[in-house]
């Protein structure tokens, strides 16, 4: 898809040169991937032609607040990316330190995701030009988010933004990732890697709002450790074709996570999901509630994955998936998988897609509510349990003031 | 019950109102007046139609009119969606109060009073009065306060549903309320707090169409009149002492005699097991009730 040659342009060490090469030689003999792979069923991945695109990294500047609008002010650190280069870095507070490529942390990139998982995770590590190791020391309580803005607006670019998590031992902290973008078409692969130290707190919330034209391969790899707590929020609002995918690995006994994603399709956008919650301790827990609303053309696909390894007894998994489609010409999937190698397990999946609900209509509409508010509010309602779980109370705040503006003017009785 | 003054009196009629649910004609004729500061008991065997007469006087979707008008003081209520039935004066206390998930009683009735205000959405102030006075109106009934501002139904009780339903009543002060089996789910201290308040309601006006299987909370409500209901048809009407009969009687002397044994309609409830073949005229009602256990009923 790319050419491997773009690696020898990239600074760092001379260990991570090596693995960026290994990387490519991967990928490139992966090749490019096909609907007709499971892993991208359901996805408009054909579609994908990469001489659209140029791998380049030439910056810019930094992109709209959107939904971060504030965040900022009290932030821990403030990390600016745009189009393949770092803008700009302002650590704020003690306890933590952001590192870009060149600065020290080169060899922690890939301390989780030293390969993949898929092809665009191998072309990431191969030609992320513009890494940010975020490291958080060990019993260190960082009070305020640290957020990583990564905004892109050249007509045609691809790029590969990079993202290491490093907790420290029973630290607490929270990284908010915003991606932001222009009305171009861009292809844009992030992979995210959350290392959670025994003990920590790790919150971590992506908050995306791309441009219409804008495609987006996204991979999030997290390891919590012996007792760490780890809190993931997505918010997934733009794209042309989004996708994120999500893997946590419970390898540490008496680890704990949550997984919340929040999610309104509009125009003709595809929004893809893949979850795996993968318990390889004892003693784990994992929850994860995705909920998503489709309007106009949109698109939703959900595909999750609970594998319990035969190792992981007493161990309690949840996935909840719960779609609204507020279009008739809107189309939802959600394909909810468990794979369970231990029979000491508690392990629960629920998935739905249908419109607002006509009951609960009625019920407000018997009140005195008219119909168009009465769905708005059951709309935001359906969203009120995932907006208030995710670990961040500024980004709930937000997306439940840009659900209510997209709601209000609504009309979704056609789709009854 | 007082009688309304002249210029405030509000009258809901049905005449003639056929419905169907899918292929099933359920009301077959019913012919019924409800004004301001009356209070009319409409009773029947399960599948004789009431939940369905409660349901299509409101709107809810899912069932054909077929013929017949329902008016609420000249104006055709049947043209109206259910948001403007109720905005008109109407109001449904519904037997299974439907959950709202993150939507409060204050989100959804500050709407709807705002709208009767000509407001374009709750402002703040009204939002809060709103809560104020649901919280007032909880307390009148044994509701604790904390349930009104949860979640519409979210998480209560069968008895706290039918509490809910009306703390929402009193705070709307609509002209006519329709209670469809509002003792349904309730002890005797709640269902007594419960008509206690919707009588002091009728006493201002209120005109009341209280649909129900048990004579029970007649005792409470005590109504003008007494309507019975069977197989979508208004069969028998008169005072209360018709609700004496019923309570003696059961519907028995109402349905077709069918050749099986068994036909014990009994509404007091005690002992009263539900036989095959009770008179259930409309199978296929898809809001039909199934059969609750007459012990809970009667808490």
């Amino acid at each position: 898809m790319f050419s491997p040659d773009l690696v020898d342009a990239l600074d760092g060490s001379d260990a991570l040169a090596k693995r960026r090469r290994a990387a490519a030689d991967r990928a490139v003999a992966t090749g490019q991937p096909s609907f007709t792979e499971e892993v991208w069923r359901y996805t408009p991945i054909d579609d994908l032609d990469p001489a659209r695109y140029a791998v380049a990294a030439p910056g810019g500047t930094a992109g709209p607040m959107g939904l971060m609008s504030g965040v900022d002010d009290g932030a821990a650190a403030v990390v600016h990316i745009a189009n393949g280069a770092v803008l700009d870095v302002s650590v704020r507070a003690d306890g933590v330190r952001v590192d870009t490529l060149g600065s020290g942390a080169d060899d922690l990139i890939g301390t989780v995701a030293p390969e993949g998982p898929d092809v665009f995770g191998d072309w990431n590590l191969a030609l992320a030009s513009a890494p940010v190791v975020v490291s958080i020391d060990p019993k260190a309580v960082l009070t305020d988010p640290i957020v990583v803005h990564v905004h892109t607006d050249v007509d045609g670019l691809a790029w590969f933004p990079r993202l290491v998590v490093m907790a420290g031992r029973t630290s607490q902290a929270t990284v908010i990732e915003h991606h932001t973008g222009g009305n171009t078409p861009a292809l844009i692969c992030p992979l995210t890697e959350l290392s959670v130290g025994d003990g920590a707190h790790l919150g971590h919330v992506t908050v995306q709002e791309l441009g219409d034209a804008a495609w987006q391969i996204a991979n999030l790899c997290a390891d919590a450790g012996r007792d760490a707590n780890l809190r993931i929020g997505h918010v997934a609002m733009g794209g042309d074709y989004a996708r994120a995918r999500i893997g946590i690995d419970m390898t540490g006994r008496g680890g704990h996570s949550e997984i919340d994603a929040v999610y309104f399709g509009r125009g003709t956008s595809t929004l893809d999901f893949r979850t795996f919650q993968t318990h390889v301790a004892p003693h784990t827990t994992s929850d994860l509630l995705f909920k998503g609303a489709v309007d106009d053309y949109a698109r939703a696909v959900y595909t999750g994955l609970i594998r319990i390894e035969a190792d992981a007894s007493n161990v309690q998994a949840d996935q909840t998936n719960r779609n609204l489609k507020l279009s008739p010409n809107a189309w939802a999937e959600s394909v909810p998988n468990l794979e369970i190698e231990n029979s000491d397990v508690q392990c629960s999946h629920a998935s739905s897609i249908g419109p607002v609900d006509a009951d609960q209509r009625f019920y407000l509409e018997s009140r005195g509510v008219p119909t168009d508010v009465a769905e708005a509010l059951v709309v935001r309602g359906f969203f009120d349990e995932v907006l208030d779980a995710l670990p961040s109370e500024q980004i709930s705040a937000s997306v439940r003031q840009r659900i209510d503006e997209l709601v209000s003017d609504a009309d979704f009785t056609a789709a009854l | 019950m007082s009688a309304p003054t002249a210029e405030a009196a509000h009258t809901l009629r049905i005449e003639g109102l056929h419905a169907s649910a899918g292929d099933t004609e359920i009301l077959q004729g019913v012919d019924l007046e409800v004004s301001s500061g009356r209070v009319h008991a409409v009773m029947g065997p399960n599948g004789s139609g009431k939940s369905t007469l409660a349901h299509v006087v409101m709107g809810r979707p899912g069932y054909e009119v077929t013929a017949g008008s329902v008016t609420l003081d000249g104006v055709d209520v049947l043209s109206l969606a259910p948001w403007e039935r109720a905005q008109a004066g109407l109001f449904l206390a519904m037997q299974h109060p439907t959950e709202v998930p993150g939507v409060s009683a204050a989100q959804a009735l500050a709407e709807a009073l705002a709208l009767r205000a000509g407001d374009d959405g709750p402002s703040d102030d009204q939002l809060e009065r709103t809560r104020s006075l649901l919280e007032a109106e909880a307390a009148a009934v044994g509701l604790k306060a904390e349930l009104v501002a949860r979640p519409l139904n979210v998480d209560m009780s069968g008895g706290e549903k039918k509490r809910n339903e009306t703390v929402q009543l009193a705070v709307l002060q609509p002209r006519i309320a329709i209670l469809d089996e509002i003792d349904s789910g309730l002890d005797i201290d709640a269902l007594r707090a419960c008509a206690n308040r919707i009588e002091a309601l009728t006493e201002a006006g209120l005109g009341v169409l209280a649909i129900t299987h048990f004579t029970r909370v007649l005792e409470y409500l005590r109504p003008d009149e007494v309507h019975v209901i069977v197989d979508g048809r208004i069969v028998d009407s008169g005072g209360p002492e018709l609700a004496e009969a019923l309570e003696a009687d059961g519907y028995t002397p109402y349905l077709p005699e069918e050749p099986d044994a068994g036909v014990a309609v009994s509404i007091g409830g005690l002992g009263s097991a539900p036989a095959a073949g009770t008179g259930a005229s409309a199978p296929d009602d898809p809001f039909a009730d199934p059969w609750a256990d007459p012990l809970d009923e009667l808490g």
